[in-house]
């Protein structure tokens, strides 16, 4: 199948051979694939190959079928699947091999790093019995050597004390331990090719580059050559030697990594590209000049939270979730809280909604003090100030349609007749760039990015002036990222709205926010504008999070070359 | 779970395509509509009156003319089934509807009010779980007196703890739900979040409940009627009819045909209820 989009997508053939033919044959190498279920074709003529010791990067937002490609060449694919083509492994068909003949080479010769850590281990057992089942694979009668192995395994992807890791059970490790588990268990029996899906999208900045690192530096210590599936461009352009740009299934572009950076030929890359924000600090600076300029005109404080500290009693001890925190924000600017996960962000913003009292301190928004007010005047001040969830898949109630839901608040507050609200409801939804023929679909009926926005058209309705995001672009595709901070940023730009933005994406707050908090461990450990904060940052806390933004340097970061580079040119 | 599991657009016509009805369960389908049609016009289906028989054809086998035989006064026994069906199939849905509807109540109550409330109520359940269905059907139906429509008032009572759990618990799950609290945010009232939202959530897991406890009271009343808690002759409920069919041993089919009609409407609602819990 000579199709056309291969000849559009690489004109020319060499480029995508070129970072993997030097050795004789490749080790994998991926022919014609096309991956069906049923009817529905997913994957349609992908071809790409890659060399011992190199890595390769598939890029593509859900649905792109890059995961569906990583699971034909671990032959894992759902029943009904049906893959075509060719999958060539170490000069094996591994499509035309017996089940049989195949799973000996399945964690074997081809590790498996999964994407979401915290699922992929039994929570009933220790990680020491799950390891020795992975640790079956070795060609090693001896128990005791195997378990040697497998603490020297774990050493080696940097766990400090791994006698104890295998005896914690799956729960009492952190995420990133977890992970370096996974990576572990994958490597032990030292496979030719490392396929990672993912690997690091369900953890923490820092912990995402800690564990990008590792699998840089295992790649070379051990020679293995890494399949690194990712929707995000900057790290793929980090890690990886080539890239394949996947849309619906087709490639789009394919080739080396610094050559697709330095111009990407297909629209879609381009996009992509655009889309990232690391890569992209400024590209909403029209329309996010007019919050810079209120904010230097010394607007009055839209929100002040004052000394505020809120503790909660967990088994007996008292956790201070939030200590003594204290910011305000320029009405029509934003400000954005970040921090990893525990630092108390999301307790800060509950707070600020008055969905938890703080034990201490006030909180004001428009003037209006909310702490220690009861539900029913709190009632009141919502009207004003909304919130906007982080997973909108949980946000909206599956059984309402999208009219339903919107003017649901509407409804709630008895805010003008039916008629008006109706017209409210189609108004509020052109808004976020909605079309009136989605208003009958249900929450299940649309996508992740379409639903977010009726998250934010739903709260929109009201016309409040401060609206709080929960990071409300983590789950979602950078592409679709891109598309709801612009409607964010055009609504702010047009209504003068305040926003607190909570997230833990630097290179995202450094685009659109114009004040920034840094969070760790419930306290503000630094402060100020975005600028300042990204270019001088003061803390090492907020230096340590600052320098795990993924850069986008095109080519491979060598072990042997640490990332202060990437600190001082990130921020731009 | 990953927050991105996959919820694929869904519009009429692949979603009528992605049910993919299994065929045992198309099968359930057609035996359910075929006794909703004998309960709703038992005239066009037999042509053999339930109530007068022939005396010279009494007790004679399956035949072409008597599909199920005759019975010890010559009625066919296919009519008396396919007329003793409004009956059954009536009285299991009184049964139903009051054990959804009472233990749906004490079920949502409980579970949003929670605190005192939960626990007055739990109780209750408890107590109602800790008598065997059947004792408690039996009682009930002694005190109301015996006819078929208290058989189906006790068979409901009995059942209500079942779906006072099922409600309960469902009610907590949604209860914390992300998008009960948005709708607090949006100035929903407490009494608005409970019936807009948390009930429509969570009576999707009450319904194949329903299904299955519909079969099941079925039985339930069937074997009241046998215990000649129900009707009285020459009513004739399936189980009233296996009833009197044990007295004729001799002539097994008397048992049989109202028997295999019971089983198999049960079945089939069974196998429609664990399909509807699949696809939700």
């Amino acid at each position: 199948m000579a199709s056309p989009n291969r000849l559009i997508a690489t004109p020319r053939r060499d480029d995508i051979e070129a970072p993997s033919l030097q050795p004789a044959t490749p080790l994998l190498r991926v022919d014609a694939l096309s991956v069906s279920y049923g009817r529905q074709q997913v994957v349609s003529d992908v071809s790409f190959a890659l060399s011992r010791g190199q890595s390769l990067a598939l890029i593509g937002e859900s649905g792109s079928g890059k995961s569906t490609i990583a699971r034909a060449v671990l032959r894992l694919l759902p029943n009904g699947g049906h893959a075509t083509g060719r999958i060539t492994f170490d000069g094996r068909d591994v499509l035309e091999l017996s089940e049989r003949r195949f799973r000996p080479l399945r964690g074997r010769a081809i590790g498996f790093v999964p994407q979401d850590p915290g699922n992929a281990l039994n929570p009933v057992r220790s990680i020491g019995a799950q390891a020795m089942e992975a640790a079956a694979l070795l060609d090693e009668p001896d128990d005791r050597v195997r378990k040697q192995r497998i603490l020297e395994t774990f050493a080696q992807v940097g766990l400090d004390h791994p006698q104890r890791v295998c005896d914690s059970y799956p729960h009492q490790l952190s995420g990133g331990m977890l992970q370096r588990v996974l990576i572990g268990l994958a490597v032990l029996p030292r496979p030719a090719l490392l396929v990672a899906d993912e690997p690091t999208s369900a953890l923490d900045v820092t912990i995402q580059k800690r564990i990008l690192d590792l699998l840089t530096r295992l790649q070379s210590e051990l020679d293995i050559s890494l399949l690194l599936i990712t929707h995000d461009l900057a790290i793929a352009a980090e890690r990886a030697d080539a890239l394949v740009v996947l849309k619906d299934g087709v490639i789009q572009e394919a080739g080396r990594t610094a050559a697709i950076f330095a111009s990407p030929r297909s629209a879609y890359a381009r996009e992509l590209q655009a889309d990232v924000p690391a890569l992209n600090p400024d590209r909403y600076r029209a329309l996010r000049d007019p919050g810079f300029r209120r904010r230097d005109a010394g607007a009055t404080a839209k929100i002040e939270v004052r000394a505020v500290t809120k503790t909660f009693a967990v088994d007996g001890r008292t956790l201070t979730a939030v200590d003594n925190v204290s910011f305000a924000v320029p009405a029509g600017t934003t400000h954005a809280l970040v921090g990893e996960s525990g630092s108390g962000k999301t307790t800060t913003i509950r707070l600020l909604l008055g969905l938890e009292t703080p034990d201490s301190g006030t909180i004001s928004v428009a003037g209006e003090q909310l702490s220690g007010r009861s539900p029913a005047t709190l009632r009141a001040a919502w009207r004003h100030l909304q919130l906007i969830y982080q997973n909108p898949f949980t946000s909206l109630d599956p059984t309402w349609t999208v009219e339903k839901l919107v003017r649901e608040p509407l409804d709630r507050f008895g805010i003008g007749t039916r008629k008006a609200r109706n017209a409210q409801v189609r108004q509020s939804l052109a808004d976020v760039g909605l079309g009136e023929h989605l208003l009958a679909r249900k929450p299940g009926a649309l996508s992740g990015g379409q639903r977010q926005r009726v998250a934010i058209a739903r709260a929109l309705v009201l016309r409040p002036d401060v609206i709080v995001l929960d990071e409300p672009t983590s789950a979602l595709d950078v592409t679709v990222q891109a598309d709801i901070v612009e409607v964010l940023l055009s609504l702010q730009a047009n209504l003068g709205l305040t926003y607190v933005f909570v997230s833990h994406d630097l290179a995202l707050v450094r685009q659109l926010a114009h004040t920034v908090s840094v969070m760790h461990r419930g306290r503000i450990v630094e402060h100020g504008a975005v600028g300042e904060i990204f270019d001088h940052p003061q803390q090492p806390y907020t230096r340590s999070l600052l320098a795990s933004i993924p850069s986008g340097t095109t080519g491979r970061v060598s072990p042997s070359r640490p990332r202060a580079v990437v600190t001082a040119d990130a921020p731009g | 779970m990953s927050l991105l599991s996959p919820t694929a657009p869904v519009t009429t016509t692949s979603r009528l395509a992605a049910l993919k009805v299994p065929p045992t369960v198309l099968l359930s389908f057609v035996v359910i509509a075929l006794v909703i049609a004998w309960s709703v016009a038992p005239g066009l289906f037999t042509s053999h009156s339930p109530i007068n028989g022939v005396p010279a054809d009494k007790l004679l086998g399956p035949s072409a003319a008597h599909w199920f035989g005759t019975d010890h006064l010559g009625r066919d026994l296919y009519a008396r089934v396919v007329h003793g069906t409004a009956s059954s199939v009536s009285s299991a849905l009184i049964a139903v509807i009051i054990a959804a509807v009472a233990g749906g109540l004490i079920g949502l109550l409980a579970g949003f009010f929670g605190g005192w409330v939960d626990i007055l109520l739990a109780r209750l359940v408890d107590v109602l779980l800790a008598i065997p269905h059947f004792l408690l059907a039996v009682i009930i139906v002694t005190a109301l007196g015996f006819d078929t429509t208290n058989a189906a008032i006790a068979t409901g009572i009995s059942a209500v703890a079942v779906f006072a759990r099922v409600m309960r618990a469902e009610v907590i799950k949604t209860r914390q739900a992300v998008f009960v609290e948005a709708s607090f945010l949006l100035g929903g009232s407490r009494w608005h979040i409970l019936l807009r939202h948390v009930l429509p959530n969570a009576s999707r897991s009450v319904l194949p409940l329903a299904v299955l406890q519909f079969g099941l009271s079925i039985l339930v009343i069937a074997s009241l009627a046998f215990l000649g808690y129900g009707d009285p002759p020459p009513a004739s409920d399936w189980g009233l009819l296996i009833s009197i069919g044990k007295d004729y041993l001799k002539w097994p089919w008397l048992v049989y045909a109202p028997a295999f009609v019971t089983i198999g409407t049960v079945l089939s609602l069974n196998r429609i209820s664990r399909w509807l819990r699949q696809t939700d």
